[in-house]
């Protein structure tokens, strides 16, 4: 204990004394008094070229005596008296040191914030009614808390570069910018793709892609994120949507066993973009761009938007009830050994837990779900593909998932397997079964989002709801429980894959009361040792480490590192 | 618009497809005692090669007369750094240059006390004289080429003599009080 206190200096922010760890970025001193200090070019991920000046507060500390004179008395509290220099410092890539005091008000640090603004102002463009950035904007921000609210600049713009594509997925308004080097800092540093700079000087300076390459790596459009103005935008996003419209639902990505942490926007039940949201210990604050976009298909005409039964050669749309009941007769007639179940590892725990309820009820003989291991790209791409493997194996209790899938095609052959449950899967496009091998089964129900190639052989098939429709948990690559939100309303009939095999264990007799997904947690927390004693509130928009796998994510390993090195805060 | 370049005659588009298809198709060779002197440059930076970027591309500019994209990647690859790096130190300085001089680069400096003792009016008088047209300069590319090929020039800021105005550089030969141009010219065969 008084080691930790000794590591802790005192800081006086705006009049009040606090405590820091030694080491402290004074930005980050003050964000944690609650003292807003604004910044363009300070990222705590990147390093910190302190550039942009418009983190410029006052500073002090305990003077310094004279040769001979005698040093000042601590007050009773202990604090020396400050003597504040004459000029200003940045915040962002000076640390706290003893006794210092920070001013964020006042003439001096105010005449400051007006000057950067007024100089980055006197270039750009007064576009932000057309400007995608609007609304989200540092520069817009910040000139309403700290411009001079009028333009002394009566000199023409300087022209520069606009509508640039410097990758296959970003747009680049040169005079938009603000040479932050937020973006050419983070190719460098995180993404080691450095093929952004800055060329020319001075009011003429336009930060270029160097002449025959693009930024195009996988991670390019976290760039767009952290331009605090609208100079890199999304071509996915351009003009679609006014921020302030959108609604933000924090989730989790699926396309991988990360779990990447996202905010998804929405307005009107359509999903307009996915951004990463901080979570340190799983995609810092990004996320690949192939998983970001991975959300137009939701609005797929593929969907299927109500239940349908095959009556002689065709499909034809059915109630709930109808497809139900037709299940449970068919699936009656067959004994328990002869039914298999082909669960989705891109189910949630609360689905694989109420999936193996089904299981367990009809006495099946087999049951598997689908792996999809692939290669780990060294940032965030977890290897599996699937973002719930770490769930199967604790729930559905699964050593090898994958392993038994070859014993069900054999079944099937043989006949000794005659009805098949494919939950959330394609068994014909992700699993290698042939339609001719289904065609010999009795009895086929699936439940996808969209029509695929074994529904069109299946003698039911349920709409599924996607990811983005349906709550629940998963566990990711390292361990983390974390939790699924729902963002927007299934379409037409569609239900989550947890209400379907609910029904379908009601149909066939079981018991069910369960009405939320949260009912099925607690279950969870009752019956799988690894969740004892947990809550779903609990859990929270982060998630918390539920078991030890041992496993780790490459771009979270490196930022330790360079955190630890002090070469970024974290 | 007018020739840029002289050593190609054709427009200023043609000529540009001309300089693209020779750095595309003819290789980029720096002499060998050039490199020789260039790794002797390195060496005064221990501490990290990127350093030398300067010094490196005064090197080449020197030899070159200017720097080409291929100057660029040579220098990158030299000093392990990624082009654009190069790139933005290329373009920061005025010293460098993008595109071909002609064979006698002229510098007139404009900057106040020159300007006054009539730097425009040299720079104009020595643009008659070699038939310079500067109407196609512009910042990204401040020189301007004689149909010939013999003379560019551009404008220089302070040169350090603001005492005998106008002064201006050709190559690395300074001239000072000029009134002559012809004289001043007739000195480059």
């Amino acid at each position: 204990m008084s080691e930790e206190k000794t590591d802790l200096l005192d800081v006086q922010i705006d009049g009040v004394w606090h405590k820091f760890p030694k080491g402290t970025r004074m930005i980050e001193a003050c964000k944690q008094a609650g003292v807003e200090v604004p910044h363009y070019c300070y990222h705590p991920k990147l390093t910190s070229p302190g550039n942009c000046r418009m983190c410029l507060v006052e500073m002090g500390m305990p003077p310094r005596p004279a040769p001979g004179a005698e040093p000042a008395e601590p007050d009773e509290d202990g604090h020396l008296p400050i003597s504040w220099m004459p000029r200003p410092v940045i915040a962002c890539a000076n640390t706290i040191g003893p006794n210092m005091g920070i001013k964020t008000t006042g003439p001096l640090t105010e005449g400051c914030r007006e000057g950067v603004m007024e100089l980055l102002l006197a270039n750009h463009p007064l576009d932000c009614p057309i400007c995608d950035q609007a609304g989200e904007c540092s520069l817009q921000e910040f000139s309403v808390e700290h411009g001079k609210g009028e333009s002394r600049f009566r000199e023409q713009k300087v022209k520069k570069p606009k509508n640039v594509e410097v990758g296959p997925r970003i747009r680049l308004d040169d005079e938009r910018c603000i040479m932050c080097s937020r973006c050419v800092r983070f190719t460098d540093e995180i993404a080691d793709d450095p093929v952004l700079g800055f060329t020319d000087r001075g009011s003429h300076t336009v930060l270029t892609v160097y002449p025959g390459r693009e930024l195009a790596n996988n991670y390019s459009m976290n760039t767009v994120d952290i331009c605090p103005v609208g100079a890199l935008t999304s071509n996915d996003f351009r003009f679609q949507m006014r921020v302030w419209f959108m609604k933000e639902t924090n989730t989790i990505d699926v396309n991988c066993a990360t779990g990447a942490n996202t905010t998804v926007f929405t307005r009107q039940g359509k999903i307009y973009r996915i951004t990463p949201r901080q979570n340190n210990d799983v995609n810092s604050d990004w996320m690949p761009d192939s998983h970001r976009l991975n959300f137009h298909w939701i609005e797929s005409e593929a969907r299927l938007t109500e239940p349908l039964v095959l009556d002689g050669d065709h499909h034809r749309p059915a109630t709930w009830s109808e497809a139900l009941t037709k299940s449970a007769d068919k699936l009656s007639a067959l004994k328990g050994s002869e039914i298999a179940v082909i669960a989705s590892a891109r189910m949630t725990n609360e689905e694989l837990l109420i999936t193996n309820r089904l299981v367990k009820h009809l006495d099946a003989g087999h049951v598997d779900t689908v792996p999809r291991i692939e290669e780990n790209d060294g940032y965030l791409i977890a290897a599996d593909r699937n973002p719930n493997t770490n769930g199967v194996k604790l729930i559905l209790g699964l050593d090898d998932p994958g392993s038994q899938l070859d014993a069900i095609r054999e079944g099937i052959e043989q006949g000794r397997i005659k009805g098949l449950i494919v939950l959330q899967e394609n068994l014909v496009g992700d699993a290698g079964f042939s339609g001719e091998l289904l065609g010999k089964l009795d009895f086929l129900l699936t439940t996808y989002p969209l029509a695929n190639p074994t529904a069109d052989l299946a003698d039911v098939v349920l709409p599924g709801a996607c990811w983005a429709e349906k709550s629940g948990t998963m566990i990711n690559v390292t361990g983390r429980l974390q939790r699924l939100n729902k963002v927007v309303d299934g379409p037409g009939a569609t239900l989550e894959p947890w209400e379907i095999v609910r029904d379908l264990i009601q149909a066939t007799g079981g018991g069910n009361g369960i009405y939320a997904a949260t009912d099925l947690f607690k279950q969870l927390a009752e019956q799988v040792s690894e969740f004892s004693g947990i809550s779903w509130e609990q859990i929270g928009d982060l998630g918390l480490p539920l078991i030890e796998t041992g496993e780790t994510i490459p771009l979270i390993e490196r930022e330790k590192e360079r955190i630890a090195s002090g070469l970024v805060v974290g | 618009m007018t020739d840029k370049k002289p050593k190609n005659s054709a427009s200023s588009h043609a000529s540009f497809l001309l300089t693209t298809f020779y750095s595309k198709k003819m290789s980029f060779e720096v002499p060998s005692d050039l490199e020789k002197e260039i790794d002797e440059r390195i060496t005064h930076y221990p501490v990290s090669k990127r350093s030398a970027v300067l010094p490196v591309l005064h090197a080449l500019q020197h030899h070159f007369g200017f720097l080409s994209e291929d100057a660029v990647e040579w220098t990158a690859a030299k000093l392990e750094l990624e082009p654009i790096k190069v790139l933005e130190v290329v373009t920061f300085y005025p010293g460098f240059r993008q595109e071909a001089p002609g064979k006698y680069h002229i510098r007139v400096c404009r900057t106040l006390s020159c300007a006054m003792a009539g730097s425009y009016e040299l720079m104009e008088s020595i643009c008659e004289k070699t038939g310079i047209d500067r109407s196609g300069v512009t910042h990204h590319n401040p020189i301007a080429v004689s149909p010939d090929g013999k003379f560019s020039i551009e404008f220089a800021e302070c040169l350090a003599s603001c005492g005998s105005g106008p002064v201006c550089l050709v190559e690395d030969d300074f001239h000072e009080a000029v009134s002559d141009v012809d004289s001043l010219l007739s000195q480059y065969p």
